[in-house]
């Protein structure tokens, strides 16, 4: 009875492959190496970036102050108008005496607020939003209520978070994309040495009827030893340099306020992202490579 | 059972290769394809391995037509030959064992089906001995016998030698023509391409020969005059 799959055979020609071309082995999983690497750099800056925003979407809030001549009634009547308005998620309103007991807290011993009258502060909306990137546009379109005063949004911080993470990203998706076809070049090549190497026993195996699959799979079973190889190589250089920089974060002063998302947690997604990105790169180099060899 | 219908080849260069070949195979036969250099013989061996398509004309190989034939079904029609070359083709870093479960494997053959194939074959050859040899350390008779063997391995309906003695002595040549013989009172249908006259005359078989792209005489017992036609 024939068999369908020989995969033990597959493995073993690809392994024996990898070890005949090894300079060329070797130059494909250091450039698979450096192409995940940067990619996982830049993606883990692009998620952590995302985490503080989240942090800061979280707790993020603007006020909105009400006008002096408002009383609170009419004051507490502009709720409506504002939770129409679109990207708000929550609005709470803050009386003129809560906003100076707020004010007040942590400052006890400061006699000269609590001599200040009640109604010193104004009337105001705390107002959280759902997309921080539209906060400028949310607090614009608050501030156009007739009622309301004043808007108090650090967009500025929001604004800067949103933009080095709009950056990372970008320059990483040029980077993977450069990197991903020398990768793609590499392994092509690698695979298509190992090819010329056996020609003559794929003449004679295309003679006695092998299928394109049968001769196509020990090279794809070659990318695919390669990417994965590469991928975890990659995975555990990126744990390392992870933890120097989650280290020097923590020792730095100035970036106390910085939160970066352990690595543990990153583990399983990032594992899998590698491994299926240096899979998908050695197929995809080793499919460029054979393709048109296998016409005949 | 090969069938050439009015086959015509004309290669992308312009070359006339065949002009109008009629010839038809059965199981069983043993046949002589013979003519000088540039005659056609190589183009109608390209053409039943599939190689290349005829220009004009029908073809049929085995049952497969190959006017028609998909790219998937080339492999399967090629299982139905065994190939011999005048240079032999061994893998020369596999033993004469693994030469041969080498071409198993390639259709698939189990390791069973292997062990069993594989003792048979080379006993038929004469070389059991000689299994794990490797093709260096044997002779040129013995290499192209292990040739015969590879061909033989996957139990192909047909055997087509391509000069299969052209790089042996006469008695070596004619070793390897009476083991094509006995092969072909097994039951397999054998085809040889050649041009050597003395090896072809001392075989009452059936001669085809052609000459520039067409058959000029196809004769069972026949003799072959060599360049000279």
């Amino acid at each position: 009875m024939a068999r369908r799959f020989d995969f033990g055979y597959y493995c073993k020609e690809g392994v024996h492959s990898i070890f005949m071309h090894g300079f060329m082995s070797f130059a494909a999983v250091c450039m698979i190496v450096a192409c995940l690497l940067i990619m996982g750099s830049f993606s883990l800056v692009a998620v952590n970036l995302d985490n503080m925003l989240g942090d800061l979407e979280a707790e993020n809030e603007f006020l909105a102050y009400v006008d002096e001549s408002y009383s609170e009634e009419e004051a507490r009547a502009l709720q409506s108008k504002i939770e129409v308005i679109p990207n708000v998620a929550e609005v709470l309103f803050v009386t003129r005496a809560e906003a100076l007991d707020d004010f007040r807290l942590g400052r006890e011993d400061n006699e000269l607020l609590s001599s200040l009258p009640d109604d010193v502060l104004r009337d105001r909306y705390r107002i959280h939003v759902d997309d921080i990137e539209l906060l400028k546009e949310t607090s614009d379109a608050v501030k156009t209520v007739t009622g309301v005063a004043d808007v108090n949004a650090a967009y500025d911080i929001a604004q800067g978070f949103v933009m080095v993470r709009n950056i990372a990203t970008g320059i990483a998706l040029v980077l993977i994309g450069i990197l991903v076809f020398v990768s793609l070049f590499i392994i092509a090549n690698t695979i298509k040495l190992a090819f010329f190497y056996r020609r003559e026993e794929i003449a004679i195996m295309k003679m006695c009827g092998a299928t394109n699959s049968f001769i196509r799979w020990p090279f794809i079973v070659q990318g695919m030893i390669l990417g994965l190889f590469g991928a975890l190589l990659a995975f555990l250089m990126q744990w390392g340099v992870y933890s120097l920089v989650v280290k020097a974060v923590i020792q730095s002063n100035g970036l106390s306020l910085v939160t970066i998302i352990p690595f543990s947690v990153l583990i399983p997604k990032l594992l899998l992202i590698f491994c299926c990105a240096g899979l998908l790169i050695g197929v995809v180099g080793s499919v460029l490579a054979i393709r048109k060899f296998l016409q005949v | 059972m090969i069938r050439f219908i009015d086959v015509y080849k004309e290669y992308d260069n312009g070359t006339k290769a065949l002009k109008g070949v009629n010839m038809r195979i059965d199981d069983g036969e043993f046949v002589f394809l013979v003519g000088p250099s540039g005659s056609g013989k190589s183009t109608i061996m390209k053409l039943i391995t599939g190689e290349i398509s005829p220009t004009e004309g029908k073809l049929m190989v085995n049952g497969y037509s190959l006017n028609n034939i998909s790219p998937k079904q080339i492999p399967l029609m090629r299982r139905t030959l065994g190939i011999v070359f005048q240079d032999f083709r061994l893998i020369e870093k596999k033993t004469v064992h693994e030469n041969l479960s080498f071409a198993m494997r390639a259709i698939g053959a189990s390791n069973r089906d292997m062990r069993k194939r594989i003792g048979y074959v080379l006993r038929l050859v004469g070389l059991e001995e000689k299994a794990h040899q490797y093709p260096g350390q044997l002779s040129g008779g013995e290499q192209q016998r292990v040739a015969i063997a590879r061909a033989l391995v996957n139990n192909p309906n047909m055997i087509i030698a391509d000069e299969p003695t052209g790089n042996l002595d006469p008695s070596r040549s004619l070793e390897i023509m009476m083991l094509l013989e006995r092969i072909n009172e097994l039951g397999t249908t054998i085809l040889v391409v050649t041009h050597e006259m003395n090896l072809v005359n001392k075989f009452a078989k059936r001669v085809v020969t052609i000459q520039e792209g067409r058959i000029i005489s196809d004769e069972t017992g026949g003799y072959y005059h060599g360049e000279k036609i």
